[in-house]
C-alpha cells in the first residue's frame, strides 16, 4: 500500500492508503476524497480530476502527456505542478505523496 | 418560428438509451424524433469516452464507446429517425390526458414539436458548457459573456476575448475577427489543440497585427450592470495585464447538468426520475424515463439497463399511439413483417 495525502482548498489533510497500480484518481474517489468530481471516469476527458502535485513530488509524478495538457486547457487556476490525476499511477516510488485539490473542478 | 412538428415520440436525448429506443419503436410502427444538446449523437459514450473500451455489451467482448455508437446508427437505420442536434429541449407542455396524450415540447432553439409520448432518456443530464470560476461572471452572462455564439452582429464593432485553445475558440476567434473592433485570444500555453490549420491563419492574424494572442489565465473581470469593460489576464510569471474587453467567450469544454428536465413537472428523486420498473413510465402518463436518468429499486446506471428499459417502454408506449389495437409478440428471427420493417425481407 502507498500513502497518499490529500489537502482540500481549505487545507484540510486526509490521508488515505492507495493500491499499486490504481491511480491517484481512484484511490481517491474510493476513499471519498472532496473535491474530486471525476466525471469521465479516468478517460483523461473531463478535467475534473485537476490537483496540485506537492512541490516534492513533481519530478518524480513526471510530466502531463500532450493529451493530458489538451484537457488541462480545460481546468481552472492551472499551474506549473497541475497534473489531472487520473493520469498518476500508483507506484512504490510515490509513497508519502501529497497533493492539493483547487475549490472547483467544473 | 417554424411550424411545430407532429410526431409518435419525441426522444429527449440521444445516448445510447435513446437511441435504442428508435428500434424497439421502429419494431412497433412508432416514429421518433431525438433532440440533443450535443452536437453528435452518443451521448457519455461519445463525449466522454469515444475511445476508451467497453467490456459489458452483451454479446460484444469489447467495443469502444464511438464504435457502440456507430452500430447504434447502423442498427437504427431503417427506421430513419430524425435527429435535432444542438438544441436543448426546454418546456414540455401537457396537452392532452391519459387517455388520450399529448405533449408539446420546445426547444431553444425555436423548434416546436407535438407528440403522443415522450421518452427522456437525458442521462446524466444536458451537456452544458463550464463557466470558468471568475468571481461575479454570472452578473454578465448573456449581455457580455457568452458560451456559445448564437447571432455574430452581438460582436460587431466590440473588444471581443475568446478563452480557449480547441477547435471552437479559434474557429470563432478566425470567424468574429473581421466584426470585432479588437479581438484578443487568451490562452494558458503557446501550444493549441485545434486544427492546424486554424492555429496557422490564427498566427497569422496576430504577425500582421490585426488580432491580439495573450498567454495566462483570465482572474478577474471588471464593468457595471452587465456590461463587461475590462479583464484582467494573468501570465506564468505573475503578471496581471488588464484589456479592453466588451464581449468574453470563454471555451472550456462541458459538463453534465439536469438542466430543464427539472421543470417538466415529473417527481425527482435525487436528480433522477423514478418510474415504474415494468413499464418505465413516469408520474405522468405517456412520459417515460430511461438510461442514466432513471430510478426504480435495483436500478444500475449501465448501458445494457437502458436497452431493456427502452424495449418495455415501447411496450406501453404502443397503446398510447396506437389506442384499441392489439399487439402481437414477435421475434426478429422469425417474424417477416419484423424484417420487412427491417428492410431485410
Ligand atoms: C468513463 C465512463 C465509462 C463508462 N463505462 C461503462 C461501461 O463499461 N459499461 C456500461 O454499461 N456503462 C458505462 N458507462 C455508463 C454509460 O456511459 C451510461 O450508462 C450511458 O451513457 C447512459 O446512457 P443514456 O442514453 O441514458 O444517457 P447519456 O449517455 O448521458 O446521454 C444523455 C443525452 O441527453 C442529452 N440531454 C439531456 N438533457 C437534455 C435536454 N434537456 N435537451 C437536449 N438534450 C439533453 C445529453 O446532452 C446527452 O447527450 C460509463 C460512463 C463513463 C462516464
Ligand atoms: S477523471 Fe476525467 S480527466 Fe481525469
Amino acid at each position: 500500500m502507498v500513502k497518499i495525502t490529500y489537502i482540500d482548498s481549505s487545507g484540510e489533510a486526509r490521508t488515505i492508503e492507495a493500491q499499486e497500480g490504481s491511480t491517484v484518481m481512484e484511490a481517491a474517489i474510493r476513499n471519498g476524497i472532496p473535491e474530486i468530481a471525476a466525471e469521465c471516469g479516468g478517460g483523461c476527458a473531463c478535467a475534473t480530476c485537476h490537483v496540485y502535485v506537492g512541490e516534492k513530488w513533481v519530478a518524480l509524478t513526471g510530466k502531463a502527456s500532450d493529451q493530458e495538457e489538451d484537457m488541462l486547457d480545460f481546468a481552472y487556476k492551472v499551474q506549473p505542478n497541475s497534473r489531472l490525476c487520473c493520469q498518476i499511477k500508483v507506484t512504490p516510488e510515490l509513497d508519502g505523496l501529497t497533493v492539493t485539490t483547487p475549490d472547483r473542478q467544473g | 418560428m417554424s411550424e411545430s412538428i407532429k410526431t409518435d415520440v419525441v426522444i429527449v436525448g440521444a445516448g445510447p438509451a435513446g437511441l435504442f429506443a428508435v428500434f424497439e419503436l421502429g419494431l412497433l410502427d412508432i416514429k421518433a424524433h431525438l433532440i440533443d444538446i450535443l452536437p453528435k449523437p452518443g451521448g457519455q459514450c461519445a463525449e466522454l469516452y469515444p475511445e476508451k473500451p467497453i467490456y459489458d455489451i452483451p454479446g460484444f467482448a469489447k467495443l469502444s464507446g464511438q464504435e457502440l455508437v456507430d452500430a447504434l446508427l447502423r442498427q437504427i437505420e431503417p427506421f430513419h429517425p430524425t435527429f435535432h442536434y444542438g438544441e436543448m429541449v426546454e418546456s414540455l407542455e401537457v396537452l392532452g390526458s391519459a387517455d388520450a396524450p399529448l405533449f408539446r415540447i420546445r426547444a431553444d432553439g425555436g423548434q416546436s414539436f407535438e407528440c403522443k409520448a415522450v421518452i427522456v432518456a437525458a442521462g446524466g443530464g444536458s451537456f452544458q458548457p463550464k463557466k470558468p470560476p471568475v468571481p461575479g461572471i454570472e452578473a454578465y452572462e448573456g449581455k457580455s459573456v457568452f458560451y456559445a455564439v448564437r447571432k455574430i452582429e452581438d460582436f460587431r464593432g466590440k473588444h471581443v476575448v475568446i478563452v480557449g485553445g480547441g477547435d471552437s475558440a479559434l474557429d470563432w476567434t478566425l470567424n468574429l475577427q473581421p466584426v470585432a473592433k479588437h479581438l484578443t485570444l487568451v490562452h494558458r500555453r503557446d501550444e493549441f489543440r485545434g486544427a492546424p490549420h486554424s492555429v496557422k491563419a490564427m498566427r497569422e492574424l496576430v504577425t500582421a497585427g490585426r488580432m491580439e494572442l495573450r498567454l495566462g489565465q483570465i482572474s478577474s473581470l471588471k464593468g457595471e450592470a452587465g456590461e463587461l469593460a475590462s479583464v484582467t489576464v494573468k501570465d506564468a510569471s505573475g503578471g496581471s495585464h488588464e484589456i479592453p474587453c466588451q464581449r468574453l467567450i470563454p471555451f472550456f469544454g462541458l459538463t453534465m447538468k439536469l438542466g430543464p428536465v427539472a421543470e417538466w413537472g415529473l417527481n425527482l428523486h435525487e436528480n433522477l426520475v423514478p418510474v415504474d420498473a415494468g413499464t418505465f413510465e413516469t408520474n405522468v402518463p405517456s412520459i417515460f424515463a430511461i438510461g442514466d436518468i432513471n430510478h426504480y429499486p435495483g436500478k444500475l446506471k449501465l448501458i445494457l439497463c437502458g436497452f431493456h428499459e427502452g424495449a418495455l417502454a415501447a411496450q406501453k408506449i404502443y397503446h398510447y399511439v396506437y389506442p384499441g389495437k392489439r399487439l402481437t409478440f414477435q421475434y426478429t428471427t422469425s417474424s417477416s413483417s419484423l424484417q420487412k420493417k427491417l428492410g431485410v425481407n
